[in-house]
């Protein structure tokens, strides 16, 4: 037996050897194709200037001019043939608005999860099943919905409002222009990009999308924390608040930190719901980089720059990467202390 | 990258959302005042208002028979009325297309795009997950790069890409391929085939962003399978193909079914390619057809058409994410990266 084994191991780390690569064959070659070589074609392009008239013969084109990087120069100077565009404005407003519904998403949900977790309140079952229906409604219906509420003339919010007003003798209905009023409502709030009304309204429409989320799973961290904890505290004479700040608080962190991680890269990339909530309008007030970027290919159809942005992005994106990633690994060690 | 552990370390969140346990209520000693209990009930009461108010506002939009739009504001149904999903089901839009072909083409795109980047992936995965290689760390970067693209991002190299696949009947009657064969420069020619303005094309730009999204959470499915069982099967002679088609593919076969469902609700409302590429109205998908319905230009469409429009187009996703939720949410925390 021992004689025999040799050869055929030697055999079998042969083939060993190049199993894995066998198995990643099929993928290799699909992503080779559909997904590695656009990815160096979206590369070449941003350094051309890519226009309709090239699309036919693509990059043998012979009117296509090699424009080095001046498509990176113009949209970081906000040179591009393209009204109310400013990058660094957009890309301020894309990081506030992914912080601002992050800060107001958790706390939310944390909130409403220790609501629901006091012991013995009635329905609890009833209140969770509702809380999770705006989990699983898709953001692109959300959106439109949503817009429809903010609708000037006819939109639900406005009627509700006549009727809350009402209560009060108001007469008049209310006709707030909440997605089309450029003039922001607080303007020393983030100066680099005036936030318009749209913002807020769709603050508010990605609020009811966002805390229930972060509900779900405060519910599940809460619900693993040792009830002996609270016990102790509360015979040590700790108040409830000092029990939620030092017990509930520190426990629920390793989970909810991911979960915000993931609520922050979600809204920092909300395409859906922010083409189909208000396309980026007014005037390009509420546009984040992605639906930007969409604009540039889709009506621009400039794709030159269009290549160069999504570059751009890219390393934005990466960026965020890098630095959450760490923040989660910090805090995974910080669990497993 | 270091987040595929986390499954098993939130995997029963959601079991225990449900698993509610009523032991307070029941056998504890301190009992829960009155007025506690009716404060809480008020606070969980409003928030029931919050979630439901536009629930019920486009539930009761879809339910009148009214085409003129709302004066006032309803959020409870004053009559059950089918007539706008009648007319939804008949004919959504001015567009020349069907219910039908709108769901056919919705269905079509995300059933075909979720499995064969599933079937794909698979065994890419298996070899990310089982197998120690030299390449491993690059190959394993390399997969995840397009997932760090926003799906917005690789849309144009793949619209100019797919744009130049062309069928075209040259003015001599013969029929060319571009970009591999062209017609007689100069000579008339006419479009048949363009795969950018087809939902093959659509399908194909999609698999694109799907199978590194399959690849990536199907290996973090198959790195918690135990591995006693192959090395069991690979101690009785196994070699590991068999180890792989009788022993792997068997036991992550369920939770390939959830990368699939996973996939398929992403992909149901998918509508940056096809808004992009489809030109032609019979091609278009459900989620193109809701983006129709809406806005400035749609003021030809009433809203309860619009409203019922909007609960078909939810209701798959809704069912499917209550029946998987508690795969979505462990999911989604750890694989966090996809925007």
């Amino acid at each position: 037996m021992a004689t025999l084994s040799v050869p055929m191991k030697k055999k079998t780390n042969v083939r060993r050897a190049f199993l894995p690569y066998l198995y990643l064959l099929p993928a290799f070659i699909v992503l080779g194709v559909i997904t590695f070589y656009p990815l160096v074609y979206q590369v070449i392009i941003s350094f051309t200037d890519f226009q309709t008239k090239d699309l036919l013969l693509g990059l043998n084109s012979p009117k296509l001019n090699h424009i080095g990087i001046k498509n990176y120069i113009d949209i970081i100077t906000g040179g591009l043939p393209v009204q109310n565009f400013d990058f660094f404005r957009v890309l301020t407003y894309n990081l506030w608005w992914a912080i601002t519904n992050v800060m107001v998403h958790v706390p939310a949900g944390v909130l409403i999860a220790v609501l629901l977790n006091v012991k013995g309140i009635w329905f609890k079952r009833v209140y969770r099943a509702i809380y999770v229906l705006p989990v699983v409604i898709p953001p692109i219906v959300v959106g439109t919905v949503w817009r429809n509420i903010f609708d000037e003339q006819y939109g639900a919010m406005n009627q509700a409002l006549t009727w809350i007003s009402s209560l009060f003798g108001g007469i008049d209905p209310i006709k707030i222009r909440w997605l089309f009023e450029y003039k922001p409502p607080i303007p020393w709030l983030l100066p680099n990009g005036p936030l318009p009304l749209a913002y807020y309204a769709m603050m508010i429409a990605n609020f009811w999308l966002g805390w229930p989320f972060m509900t779900l799973v405060a519910t599940g961290a809460l619900q693993s924390i040792p009830k002996e904890l609270y016990e102790a505290a509360s015979i040590d004479g700790a108040s409830r608040s000092y029990q939620f700040w030092n017990v509930t608080v520190p426990l629920i962190k390793p989970a909810m930190i991911p979960a915000a991680i993931y609520g922050f890269t979600m809204s920092f990339n909300l395409f859906n719901f922010v083409y189909f909530m208000t396309g980026g309008g007014p005037a390009r007030s509420t546009e984040i980089l992605v639906t930007f970027a969409y604009d540039l290919v889709r009506n621009l159809r400039l794709y030159g720059a269009a290549g160069a942005f999504a570059v751009i992005i890219f390393f934005v994106v990466l960026v965020i990467f890098l630095i959450t990633n760490r923040i989660t690994r910090a805090t995974e060690s910080y669990a497993e202390s | 990258m270091t987040t595929t552990t986390e499954p098993v370390k939130k995997k029963n969140f959601l079991v225990r959302f449900f698993n509610i346990d009523t032991s307070g209520s029941k056998g504890g000693s301190e009992k829960l005042p009155l007025w506690r209990q009716l404060v809480i009930q008020l606070l969980c009461l409003i928030i029931v208002v919050e979630v439901m108010f536009p629930i019920m506002y486009i539930i009761t939009l879809s339910f009148s028979s009214k085409e003129n739009r709302p004066s006032t504001l309803e959020i409870f149904p004053k009559e059950i009325s089918l007539v706008a999903y009648k007319q939804v089901l008949t004919r959504p839009t001015a567009n020349p297309i069907t219910f039908l072909e709108l769901l056919r083409n919705s269905g079509l795109l995300s059933i075909a795009v979720g499995a064969i980047s599933l079937l794909i992936a698979v065994t890419a995965a298996y070899a990310f997950s089982r197998f120690k290689f030299k390449l491993r760390q690059v190959l394993m970067i390399m997969v995840f790069i397009p997932l760090l693209m926003p799906a917005v991002g690789l849309s144009t190299p793949l619209f100019l890409l797919m744009n130049s696949f062309q069928v075209k009947t040259c003015a001599s009657g013969a029929t060319v391929l571009l970009p591999f064969t062209s017609c007689i420069p100069g000579e008339a020619a006419k479009l048949m085939f363009n795969l950018r303005d087809s939902l093959l094309g659509v399908g194909i730009a999609m698999i694109s962003t799907a199978l590194p999204f399959a690849v990536w959470n199907l290996k973090g499915y198959l790195d918690t399978i135990p591995k006693e069982l192959e090395e069991a099967a690979a101690i009785d002679g196994a070699d590991p193909n068999q180890v792989f088609f009788k022993i792997v593919i068997p036991l992550a076969l369920p939770q390939m079914a959830v990368t699939f469902f996973l996939g398929f609700i992403g992909y149901w409302q998918e509508f940056v390619l096809p808004w992009l590429f489809l030109t032609n109205p019979k091609d278009y998908t459900l989620a193109m057809t809701l983006y129709n319905m809406t806005g400035q230009y749609a003021s030809s469409i009433p809203w309860n058409r619009f409203a019922a429009m909007a609960i078909i187009v939810a209701t798959p996703v809704a069912i499917m994410y209550i029946l998987l939720q508690k795969q979505i949410v462990s999911g989604l925390t750890a694989g966090g990266v996809k925007g």
